[in-house]
C-alpha cells in the first residue's frame, strides 16, 4: 500500500507530458489511457501534422499510390489529449519538471516521455542543400514534395546513399520510369546493415532493375544553375553527372540537441536508458520519472551483451512505447523490460526483405534456405558460435522460425535439416560488415518465460 | 488414460459435437506421443513455433512408415496426379502457390475478393430468398453449403451446373482425409485416389476449353498467364485446380455452419450483429479461433530431431498440430471457451500460418462475413430445430452436417 499509494494517485490525477508525436509517442499516449491512467496527457510535436506512418513515404507515397497526407496512424482508442502541435520542445528543466517550447511556453509535468525520433542528416553543406532540387525524405511533406517533383519526371534523379530508404526511393524511381543514379560510399547498398554478402545481392538488385549504381563513390558537389535550380553533382571519381533531382539519404541524426544542458544522458547516439525505458542522467544514475522510447532511445538489451541498442525500427517504437507507458504508471515490481527482438521490413525492386537480430553483430553468414542466385532466400548470422541475427529475401514466413534461434542462442554455423536447403548446402562466409566493432561478450543471458508476452531474464554467470 | 486412448477420443464421433474438453485434456501434454508414433501438439505458441519451423516437411515423402499406417493417411500418395501445393515444400511449394496467387491476390489481383462482395451479396440474397413461405431451412444444405459452391466455381470458372458431377468425387476426396481409424481405411484411400483422378480429368477438360478461349475466371488465367516463374504444367495445372475447388468450399461450409450455429447459441451476439453489420469483421476472426473449419493438420513430418517444449520428437515423426486445441489455448487467450467477438488481440490458427497460411483466407472471411450478416438481419426469430445438430464424419473438416433452422419469417 505504502509503494501502491502514490502509483495510483499518479495513475487518477498524475501530469504526462509525452514529446514527440510521432510512431512510438501515440502508442504510448494509448497505452496510458488502455491501462487506466486518468490525469491529463498533453502531446508535444513540432509538425504541425497528427501522428503518421512513415514506412510508406519512400514505398507507396513516392509511387503515387497514397498520397502524402493519406498515411495518418490507425487510432487504437480514444486518447484525451491536449495536443501542442507545430511547437517543438526546445529544453528541459528536470528540477522544476517542465519542458520549455520554441513559442515560449512551458509544460509542467510529474512524468515525462521522450520519443522525439530522428530526422533527415542534411546535406553537409547548406548552400548546395538549399538548391531547387534537392530533396530529402523524413516527413510527410518531405514525401509530399518529392513526389510531386519526380511525377515532373525529372531527366534523372540522383539518389545520395544506398541504405534503405535510399534504395526504396531508388525503387520507386525505377517503377515509375525515371533514370536514376545512386552514389554509395561503402562498396555496396545496405552494406551498412546488411552485410557485403547481402550488399552483393542488393546491388545485383538495383542493377537488373536498370538503376545507375556507382559504389566506393561520393559525392564531391551539387552545383546549380544561377536561378538555384540543381544542374549537375560532381563525384569524387571526376565524373560529374547532369540531374534535375538529387535525394540526399545519408541516414538520420536523434533528436537530442533540445536535451543539451539537461543533466540526462542524451547526445548523438540518442538518449541511454535502462531496460525498463527510465532515462539515465549524464552521471549514469536512472531517473525515476523520465522514460525514453523509439527511434531515439538507446537501451541496453540482454540478448546481444546488454549492448545499449538504438534502433530505428516501427516495430521498436511500438513495442517500447508500450513499455515505457507501462512502467510509467505502474508501480516498481509491476514493471517490465522492454526485450523486443530489433526486426525490420523493407520492399524494393519487387523484393521483401525482412530481418531479426542484429545483423552487424554477426561475424559470419550462411545461407539455410532457398538460394541467393534466385534472389529468395534465408540466411542467419552468426557470432561466436550463435546464431545472432538472420534476413531473408521473399521468405519472409519462416522469419519467426530464426527469431526464436536468436532468443535461444542457438548454435551457429545452423545444425538443423530443413526444408529448402540451399543448392550447394550450408556453408559459412564473412559477413563482411565494413566496420564490424564487435562488442566483448559477457555472460550468457536466456529469454525465458511461458509466454513471449510475459518475458523475463535469466542471468546465467560465465563459467570461469 | 492414456494419451494414444485421447486422440481416439477426439477423433472418435461420438465426440464430434464437442471436442473441446478433450483438446483441454490433450493440452495438459502439450507435445504427446501417441501409440502408433504419431506426435500431437496441442498448445498455441507450439505449434505456432512448428508452422514456422523449416524442420518440419509438408511432404508425405519424408515420412518414415509407421508400424500401423492407419492414422496416417494421405490421398494424395501415390495417385496418378503429382501433389498440390498444400503436400509440397519449397521450393515447389513457393512455386507453385506464387504461380496460383497471380490470379488471385496481391500483387497482380489485388482487388480481386473485393471486387466479388457485390456478387457474393447477391448469392446469399437469392439463396435467403429460397426460403420464402418456409417455417424451417437446412442451414447447411440450403445455405452454408450452395453458397461457397457457387463462388468458388465462379470464380475458377467451373460451370455451375456440373455441380452434380464434382460433388461426389469431393466428397469421396474429403472423407479420405478423416485421419480416424476405422474399418476399410485403405480401401478409402484407393476409392478416394480413383475420385481425385475422376475430378482431375473433368477439370483437364475445361481447362483445355478455357486456354481455347479463355474468360476473367482464375482457370483461364493460370492456362494462359505468363509471369516471371513462366506456367504451370498440364499436370500441376489439374492438381491444383483439384485443390482449389475442393479446399474453396469444404472448409468454408463448415465455417458458415459453425458461425450460425454459434450465434443461434448466443442469440445477443446475433441481436448485436443485426444492429451493427461492422461487428461482422471481429465475429468472423472470433469463430475462427472458437470452431475453426479445420481443427487439426494431420500431415507435417519431422526433417530432423526437432525439440519442442522439452520433448524431442525424432527425425521422421509424423505430427499433428491441433489447431482448434492451440485455439482455446489458456496461456495464450484469456477466457479462451468463451465466444467473445469483442476480442481483442486474435491471433488465432484458424487459417494455419507460415508458408501454408491458409490460401483462400481473404475469400472465406468475406463469404462468411456477407453470409452471417445477411442470416442475422433477414431471419426473424430464427432457433435451432436441434442442438447439438448432426455431424459431418470427419474431424478434420469439422463442422454440422445440417442445421435444421425454424424462424417466423424474412425481412427484406
Amino acid at each position: 500500500m505504502s509503494v501502491d499509494g502514490p502509483t495510483r494517485t499518479f495513475r487518477r490525477q498524475g501530469r504526462v507530458v509525452v514529446v514527440g508525436a510521432s510512431l512510438a509517442g501515440l502508442r504510448a499516449a494509448e497505452t496510458l489511457r488502455e491501462e487506466g491512467f486518468t490525469g491529463a496527457l498533453t502531446m508535444i510535436g513540432d509538425e504541425p501534422h497528427g501522428p503518421y506512418d512513415r514506412p510508406p513515404l519512400s514505398k507507396q507515397v513516392l509511387l503515387g499510390k497514397t498520397p502524402a497526407d493519406g498515411t495518418a496512424l490507425p487510432r487504437r482508442r480514444a486518447i484525451d489529449a491536449e495536443w501542442r502541435l507545430g511547437v517543438a520542445a526546445t529544453g528541459l528543466d528536470l528540477t522544476e519538471k517542465r519542458v520549455r517550447l520554441a513559442d515560449g511556453q512551458e509544460v509542467g509535468f510529474d512524468r515525462l516521455l521522450i520519443a522525439t525520433g530522428t530526422r533527415a542528416r542534411p546535406w553537409p553543406r547548406d548552400a548546395e542543400a538549399d538548391l531547387d532540387g534537392v530533396f530529402v525524405l523524413r516527413t510527410s511533406d518531405d514525401a509530399a514534395r518529392l513526389d510531386q517533383r519526380l511525377a515532373a519526371r525529372p531527366r534523372r534523379v540522383l539518389v545520395i546513399g544506398a541504405g534503405f530508404t535510399g534504395s526504396e526511393v531508388a525503387s520507386a524511381c525505377r517503377e515509375r520510369g525515371l533514370e536514376v543514379t545512386v552514389a554509395e560510399r561503402g562498396p555496396a547498398p545496405l552494406v551498412g546493415a546488411l552485410g557485403g554478402v547481402i550488399g552483393a545481392i542488393a546491388a545485383e538488385l538495383q542493377r537488373e532493375h536498370g538503376v545507375d549504381l556507382r559504389c566506393c563513390i561520393t559525392v564531391t558537389a551539387l552545383e546549380g544553375d544561377p536561378a538555384g535550380r540543381l544542374r549537375r553533382a560532381h563525384l569524387s571519381d571526376g565524373t560529374a553527372l547532369d540531374v534535375d533531382v538529387a535525394v540526399i539519404a545519408l541516414g538520420a541524426m536523434r533528436n537530442t540537441e533540445w536535451l543539451a544542458g539537461s543533466g540526462l544522458g542524451a547526445g548523438p547516439r540518442g538518449v541511454a536508458c535502462d531496460a525498463g525505458c527510465r532515462a539515465f542522467d549524464v552521471h549514469g544514475i536512472v531517473t525515476d520519472d523520465i522514460f525514453v522510447a523509439g527511434d531515439v532511445a538507446r537501451s541496453p538489451h540482454p540478448l546481444f551483451g546488454y549492448q545499449f541498442l538504438s534502433l530505428e525500427h516501427w516495430g521498436n517504437a511500438v513495442a517500447q512505447a508500450e513499455t515505457a507507458a507501462h512502467n510509467m504508471i505502474s508501480a516498481g515490481p509491476d514493471r517490465r523490460p522492454h526485450l523486443w527482438v530489433p526486426a525490420f521490413w523493407s520492399a524494393q525492386f519487387g523484393v521483401n526483405i525482412k530481418s531479426v537480430g542484429v545483423p552487424p553483430m554477426g561475424e559470419e553468414i550462411a545461407v539455410t534456405q532457398g538460394s541467393l542466385a534466385e534472389h529468395r532466400f534465408a540466411a542467419a548470422y552468426g557470432f561466436q558460435g550463435r546464431v545472432i541475427a538472420a534476413v531473408s529475401f521473399d521468405h519472409a514466413r519462416w522469419i519467426d522460425f530464426y527469431r526464436e534461434r536468436i532468443e535461444s542462442a542457438a548454435p551457429f554455423p545452423p545444425d538443423f535439416t530443413g526444408v529448402d536447403r540451399p543448392p550447394g548446402g550450408v556453408r559459412p562466409v564473412p559477413a563482411d560488415f565494413p566496420d564490424p566493432a564487435l562488442p566483448t561478450h559477457g555472460p550468457t543471458v536466456t529469454l525465458s518465460g511461458y509466454s513471449p508476452s510475459d518475458r523475463r531474464v535469466t542471468f546465467t554467470p560465465a563459467r570461469a | 488414460m492414456t494419451s494414444g486412448t485421447l486422440l481416439h477420443q477426439i477423433t472418435d464421433y461420438a465426440n464430434r459435437a464437442d471436442p473441446y474438453p478433450l483438446y483441454a485434456e490433450l493440452r495438459r501434454t502439450p507435445v504427446a506421443r501417441q501409440d502408433d508414433g504419431v506426435y500431437t501438439v496441442s498448445t498455441y505458441w507450439e505449434i505456432n513455433s512448428l508452422l514456422h519451423d523449416p524442420r518440419l516437411s509438408s511432404d508425405a515423402r519424408n515420412r518414415v512408415p509407421l508400424a500401423d499406417g492407419s492414422l496416417s493417411p494421405d490421398p494424395e500418395e501415390d495417385a496418378a496426379l503429382p501433389p498440390s501445393f498444400i503436400r509440397l515444400d519449397p521450393p515447389e511449394h513457393d512455386r507453385m502457390r506464387r504461380l496460383a496467387t497471380r490470379p488471385f491476390g496481391p500483387p497482380n489481383c489485388p482487388r480481386r475478393i473485393h471486387d466479388m462482395r457485390g456478387e457474393l451479396a447477391r448469392m446469399v440474397s437469392d439463396l435467403i430468398d429460397g426460403f420464402e413461405g418456409r417455417e424451417q431451412a437446412d442451414i447447411v444444405d440450403d445455405f452454408a453449403y450452395p453458397f461457397p459452391v457457387m463462388v468458388i466455381c465462379n470464380l475458377l470458372g467451373v460451370p455451375h451446373q456440373d455441380e452434380t458431377r464434382f460433388h461426389g468425387w469431393a466428397d469421396t476426396i474429403v472423407s479420405a482425409l478423416d485421419p480416424s481409424p476405422a474399418e476399410g481405411a485403405a480401401e478409402r484411400q484407393r476409392v478416394a485416389q480413383q475420385a481425385r483422378t475422376e475430378l482431375g480429368r473433368y477439370l483437364a477438360g475445361l481447362i483445355e476449353e478455357h486456354r481455347r478461349t479463355p474468360g476473367h475466371d482464375m482457370l483461364s488465367a493460370l492456362a494462359t498467364d505468363h509471369g516471371p516463374d513462366g506456367r504451370m504444367s498440364q499436370l500441376e495445372l489439374i492438381t491444383t485446380a483439384v485443390l482449389l475447388l475442393i479446399a474453396g468450399h469444404e472448409t468454408t461450409v463448415n465455417l458458415i455452419a459453425n458461425g450460425a450455429l454459434t450465434l443461434l447459441r448466443h442469440p445477443e451476439v446475433l441481436g448485436r450483429l443485426r444492429e451493427d453489420p461492422d461487428l461482422a469483421v471481429p465475429l468472423v476472426e472470433e469463430l475462427l479461433r472458437y470452431e475453426p473449419p479445420v481443427q487439426l493438420l494431420p500431415q507435417r513430418t519431422a526433417l530432423a530431431d526437432v525439440d519442442v517444449a522439452g520433448t524431442l520428437i525424432p527425425k521422421g515423426s509424423p505430427i499433428w498440430l491441433m489447431l482448434a486445441s492451440g485455439n482455446r489455448d489458456p496461456r495464450r487467450f484469456p477466457d479462451a471457451d468463451r465466444f467473445d467477438p469483442g476480442r481483442r488481440d486474435n491471433q488465432h490458427l484458424g487459417f494455419g500460418s507460415g508458408i501454408h497460411y491458409c490460401f483462400g483466407a481473404p475469400l472465406a472471411r468475406l463469404e462468411a462475413q456477407i453470409a452471417l450478416t445477411e442470416l442475422a438481419r433477414r431471419l426473424v426469430n430464427p432457433r435451432l430445430v436441434e442442438d447439438p445438430p448432426p455431424y459431418r464424419q470427419n474431424p478434420v473438416l469439422r463442422g454440422p452436417r445440417h442445421l435444421p433452422v425454424s424462424f417466423d419469417g424474412l425481412t427484406a
